[in-house]
């Protein structure tokens, strides 16, 4: 989230769209139905289906699964030709003055640069122009036909209100209506939120999606201030923290990445993430990403951290590619792997194409398992009748499960969707022999180590040389483990001004990243959370919810990163003088001194608006993009691409181009490819989620839960099922290219049929918490429906949208 | 029963009065259910089991969100939905957290023919003390929501106490505490009155013209009340009762013919205390003619 959960309640537009915050979030959600309360906030729900969130809707927009560029592009150049836009915040806070290179091209669905047979952009001439000085080259005027402006405006004209009724589905009143609403926002006094999951990041498409959304935000001002933001609402606790600390194949923690294999020098790797500023007086934070990531290393090998050895930079892999679950997954397939290991995660009901896992897993030596419960994945060899039919006399693999306690059995923090991390302790021991994942963790580990000690090895120093220092070694403290992400002084630090002063003493817990050094003077384990343990103890723990200003911003309840800021980019709720926009709901402001308020400010704390930085630091430019430039895979501006599989077989904007179907930069194995379905055999939209009874695939182990919601369904509309013959309460079969579920069938009116492009299509929901282990009534994982494939950006899989055909059981 | 916190204002089937000696400590009561701030959760139906320690059985899906599917023994809650095309042709979902109403005139206790079993207490929350409990299934009948369930295992009626042991120490009910976008609040009838108001208010404002509380007058008003986007037609709720009253055949058979049954009643008791008293006596037996005889034998000796 730019901004945090008690914000919402400042919201006058509330816009739930690619997520179900109701059913997925019902704790959350209360500030939802408070900002409609006591703010007289108007709630927009567009969904392929009628949710528990529409239920409580002023306006709900029924919407094709997978066409969402479409409504927002179509939102995008409603607001621009009706003149919704904020004026004063576009034009200074945003890259919409800004000109574009000329090799810059957009011809029928593909960007310059396009390889097809790599289906890679080279996005080299996706940039601006720069003037003799280094600096981007700007019209103010806004008349350079190359200015982002003219170019965006250009790019979404095809986006109109009838497009979206032929290719949505959703009819053109009712997006008017919302656009209408929508556009209210665009004044400075009032704010929209934008509430989305995985509704959005599940798509082929999916990081373009959520782009297109935080564009509508910034043409309405909407960015940094209170009420307003984009809201990634993260639906598995720890999954913020998760990434946070970088646990990604390419990543490292606090969003700093792994060097790839062409980038052996250290130097270089450096500078390629520091990027210099690209107008003149401003700052642009990455310069400061050596200090980070030299901290960092010093806080994975301590003193083995050695200028000799680039600080550690020498011991990190160099990655060919990346290794996210798919690719994973392919090399499983391939027979690649011999051992695997899943920490908390339970790929055979949680990655698409169960038979694809289930081959994999077959080729494995030995899987590992620490989970708390008896996961699918840790009985995969095993037959469980039509729900998981397998030979096991043919499987080999040698599997281990490792109990462990889960989050209400342990002390530690946990990063919620707000940017919090909030300490908890926990409520009870864990039973019998499961022991915390910190112990399993450090105990394999210790044993290697002690392998690699006796045995040697290829390259034994990053394992070997690694920073050991807890007390115990065989299970250190989770609060050993937060002073160390949080970060202390390895030397006395003075200040780098005044070289007299003595900031502080060497041994002490820093106060924040801004103490963070390159020389490897100090240590870090994730720089965004530097702070969270100061010599003022442990600030995570904090529990003081007052609220002085009465906007929610709670500055003294746990602890968030960056810095205990509360609204990300809160600079851009000033106007250029420093003034707040809306004064009722002020974040920060300029005193003719200094920036301070209700939040931290995201800014230089001392700068004078009349030196004209930019708010948005974190990109060189100072300012938000419209323009992507080189940081998308798939295109400097979003465009609709079909989802790979779809029941048009073409994309209604390119129709004569089949290379822009679907996304021409998404990754596709060939086996993958081979397993997609077509309309004519699976002629309905299928799209998978959750429900408010149960939790992923855990609760079906929990006795309530499975009360509440005890037997698996899928969800057809009333006139599918009339034409199948199907009432409420039969059993059906839902078939995909890759296998089959039954479940039974919950008729509503609050799946429509649709016409799209003139041809009626269906939706099928399909809920997941059902499998073959639990309490609940045994069921089929509804992954077996779901095809591999990912976005093009972050290569999660493409789950909200493919194809099945229903038939009665 | 024990004195206990909680006073007692009536008591099924019981003629002696109820203790009066302490003034009433809490004011009535109510529980509001906004129905425009419920999205069907079910967290209330959750906390209800884990509070009243309640587990149903794990059933079936049968077409339908509604799980249990029914007020049950084990379910003192269950969430109804349904789904609504209003005449703009617009979807509305409704859904009504169903239990008891905790009727101000409750109508199995009315027909309740054990003594002690259903109770108001002075604070308007109708129980049941299950102990007293016949399972003769009246208070079924007598109920015009269609709530009391009885039992299988043990024959006897059960249903939502409005958390009477919580509420008894000043806490909410535990629907109430686990809601989590508020939609189910807790406190005196009059505040949530003045609550409901206040939200009919917004309601009417977002185009739902016909908003209201419902708090029927034929059982009395009730101490669980709905805020409804459309009061004037409660059936749309999966049925909720439009004009609720007790049964008439409770009312005759407490109200008009009770007097009249206990008028035959005592005109029984005084015939035969009248035929005892002028014939009874004066009837006699061979015994007493024996025992006469032998009463006059010993006198003579």
């Amino acid at each position: 989230m730019t901004n945090h959960w008690v914000d919402i309640k400042n919201a006058d537009v509330v816009l739930i769209m690619g997520g179900n915050a109701a059913e997925a979030h019902p704790c959350g959600f209360k500030w939802v139905i408070e900002a409609k309360a006591h703010n007289k906030a108007k709630l927009i729900v567009i969904d392929p289906r009628f949710t528990r969130s529409a239920s409580v809707a002023d306006l709900y927009l029924p919407i094709r699964a997978g066409t969402d560029i479409v409504l927002l592009g179509a939102l995008i150049n409603e607001l621009l030709s009706k003149d919704q836009v904020q004026r004063e915040y576009v034009t200074n806070y945003t890259d919409l003055t800004f000109i574009v290179r000329e090799d810059y091209g957009f011809v029928d669905g593909l960007y310059s640069g396009y390889d097809e047979s790599k289906r890679k952009y080279d996005r080299t001439s996706w940039d601006y122009e720069r003037g003799p000085d280094g600096f981007v080259k700007a019209d103010p005027t806004l008349a350079h036909p190359r200015c982002v402006y003219n170019l965006l405006k250009e790019h979404y004209a095809r986006y109109t209100p009838e497009l979206v009724e032929r290719v949505c589905g959703t009819p053109k009143a009712k997006f008017l209506e919302a656009a209408a609403l929508i556009g209210s926002t665009s004044t400075t006094t009032r704010a929209m939120t934008i509430m989305y999951a995985l509704g959005w990041t599940q798509h082929s498409t999916g990081s373009q999606i959520i782009r297109t959304a935080a564009m509508v935000q910034l043409l309405l001002g909407n960015i940094g201030v209170a009420g307003g933001g984009m809201n990634a609402l993260r639906g598995h606790s720890n999954i913020q923290g998760l990434t946070d600390l970088g646990l990604m194949s390419n990543l490292l923690p606090g969003y700093l990445t792994l060097p790839g294999q062409a980038e052996q020098d250290f130097d270089a790797y450096i500078t390629a993430r520091a990027p210099k500023a690209l107008r003149p007086n401003q700052m642009s934070y990455w310069q400061n990403y050596g200090k980070f990531h030299v901290s960092l290393m010093k806080a994975w090998w301590g003193d083995a951290a050695t200028e000799q050895n680039h600080w550690g930079f020498d011991y990190l892999p160099k990655l060919d590619k990346m290794y996210d679950m798919l690719q994973v997954y392919e090399l499983m397939a391939d027979g690649k792997m011999n051992g695997y290991i899943c920490q908390g995660f339970n790929p055979l009901a949680a990655a698409p194409n169960k038979a694809k896992m289930t081959e994999g897993f077959s080729k494995l030596k030995f899987l590992v398992v620490m989970d708390p419960l008896a996961t699918e994945t840790s009985e995969f060899w095993k037959n469980f009748g039509e729900h998981h039919d397998v030979d096991s006399s043919k499987i080999q693999t040698e599997v281990f499960r490792l109990p462990t306690s889960c989050f209400a059995e342990e002390d530690g923090a946990l990063t919620n969707s707000s940017r919090w991390l909030q300490w908890h302790w926990k409520g009870a021991d864990p039973p019998g022999e499961a022991r915390t994942d910190i112990a399993i963790m450090a105990g394999l580990y210790t044993r290697l180590r002690r392998l690699y000690e006796a045995d040697g090895g290829a390259f034994p120093d990053p394992i070997v040389k690694l920073s050991w220092p807890y007390a115990r070694r065989e299970e250190p403290s989770p609060e050993e483990l937060a002073r160390e992400y949080s970060g202390r002084a390895l030397a006395d630090l003075y200040d780098p001004k005044d070289k007299t002063k003595l900031i502080r003493k060497a041994g002490e817990q820093l106060s924040g990243f801004g103490e963070l050094r390159d020389d490897g003077t100090t240590s870090s384990g994730c720089w965004i959370f530097c702070g969270a343990w100061t010599e003022a103890g442990n600030l995570m723990a904090r529990r003081d919810n007052s609220d002085p200003t009465g906007i929610g911003q709670t500055r003294n309840w746990a602890w968030a990163w960056p810095a205990n800021r509360r609204v990300l980019y809160n600079r851009a709720s000033c106007d250029p003088a420093g003034k707040p926009y809306n004064r009722a709901r002020s974040l920060v402001a300029w005193n003719g001194k200094a920036w301070g308020g209700a939040d931290v400010p995201d800014f230089k704390a001392d700068e004078d608006p009349a030196q004209g930085m930019g708010p948005f630091i974190m990109n060189p430019e100072g300012v938000a993009r419209f323009f992507a430039r080189g940081g998308m895979a798939d295109g400097p501006f979003p465009e609709h691409y079909e989802p790979f599989e779809n029941p048009l077989g073409y994309n209604p904007l390119h129709p004569k181009e089949p290379r822009a179907t679907s996304n021409p930069a998404a990754r596709v194995f060939k086996r993958d490819r081979e397993a997609f379905g077509t309309a004519d055999a699976f002629p309905c939209v299928a799209t998978t989620y959750r429900l408010t009874e149960h939790f992923h695939y855990w609760t079906k182990h929990v006795r309530l839960n499975a009360i509440m919601q005890p037997e698996q369904l899928v969800e057809i509309g009333e006139v599918h099922a009339k034409e199948l013959g199907i009432r409420a309460g039969d059993r059906v079969k839902v078939s995909s290219n890759r296998g089959f579920i039954r479940a039974v069938a919950v008729v509503t009116k609050r799946i429509r049929p649709m016409t799209i492009e003139g041809k009626p299509v269906h939706t099928v929901g399909v809920p997941i918490h059902w499998g073959f282990k639990g309490l609940a009534k045994p069921g089929f994982l509804a992954n077996t429906l779901t095809p591999v494939v990912g976005d093009a950006n972050t290569q999660t899989p493409e789950f909200k949208a493919f194809l099945v055909k229903v038939e009665k059981a | 029963m024990p004195l206990q916190s909680l006073d007692i204002r009536r008591r099924s089937a019981t003629t002696t009065p109820s203790p009066a000696a302490r003034a009433a400590a809490t004011p009535e009561v109510a529980k509001l259910i906004d129905t425009s701030k419920c999205i069907g959760c079910k967290a209330c139906q959750t906390a209800c089991m884990e509070w009243n320690d309640l587990r149903d059985e794990i059933g079936t899906t049968t077409g339908v969100y509604d799980n249990p599917r029914d007020l049950t023994p084990q379910s003192w809650t269950v969430m109804r939905f349904s789904e609504y095309e209003n005449p703009k042709g617009d979807l509305e979902w409704l859904i009504r957290k169903d239990g008891c109403m905790h009727c101000e005139d409750p109508g199995c206790l009315k027909a309740c023919p054990a003594p002690g079993a259903i109770v108001q207490y002075a604070n308007g929350i109708v129980d049941f003390h299950e102990e007293n409990c016949i399972g003769c299934g009246y208070c079924v009948t007598g109920c015009p929501f269609d709530v009391p369930r009885i039992s299988k295992r043990d024959h006897k009626a059960y249903k939502c106490t409005l958390c009477s042991d919580r509420v008894a120490v000043g806490l909410e009910p535990a629907c109430v505490k686990a809601c989590p976008t508020g939609a189910i609040s807790y406190g005196t009838k009059e505040q949530m009155t003045h609550d409901a108001a206040e939200r009919v208010v917004d309601l009417k404002s977002r185009g739902f013209e016909q908003a209201g509380l419902y708090d029927p007058a034929g059982v009395g008003g009730t101490h669980v009340m709905y805020v409804l986007h459309h009061a004037d037609q409660p059936g749309l709720y999966s049925g909720l009762a439009a004009k609720p009253t007790v049964s008439p055949m409770v009312r005759l058979w407490k109200g008009a013919t009770k007097p009249l049954a206990l008028g035959t009643m005592v005109l029984v008791a005084l015939a035969g205390f009248l035929n005892y008293v002028r014939v009874g006596p004066n009837e006699t037996r061979d015994e007493d003619e024996d025992q006469a005889e032998r009463e006059k034998e010993q006198t003579h000796v």
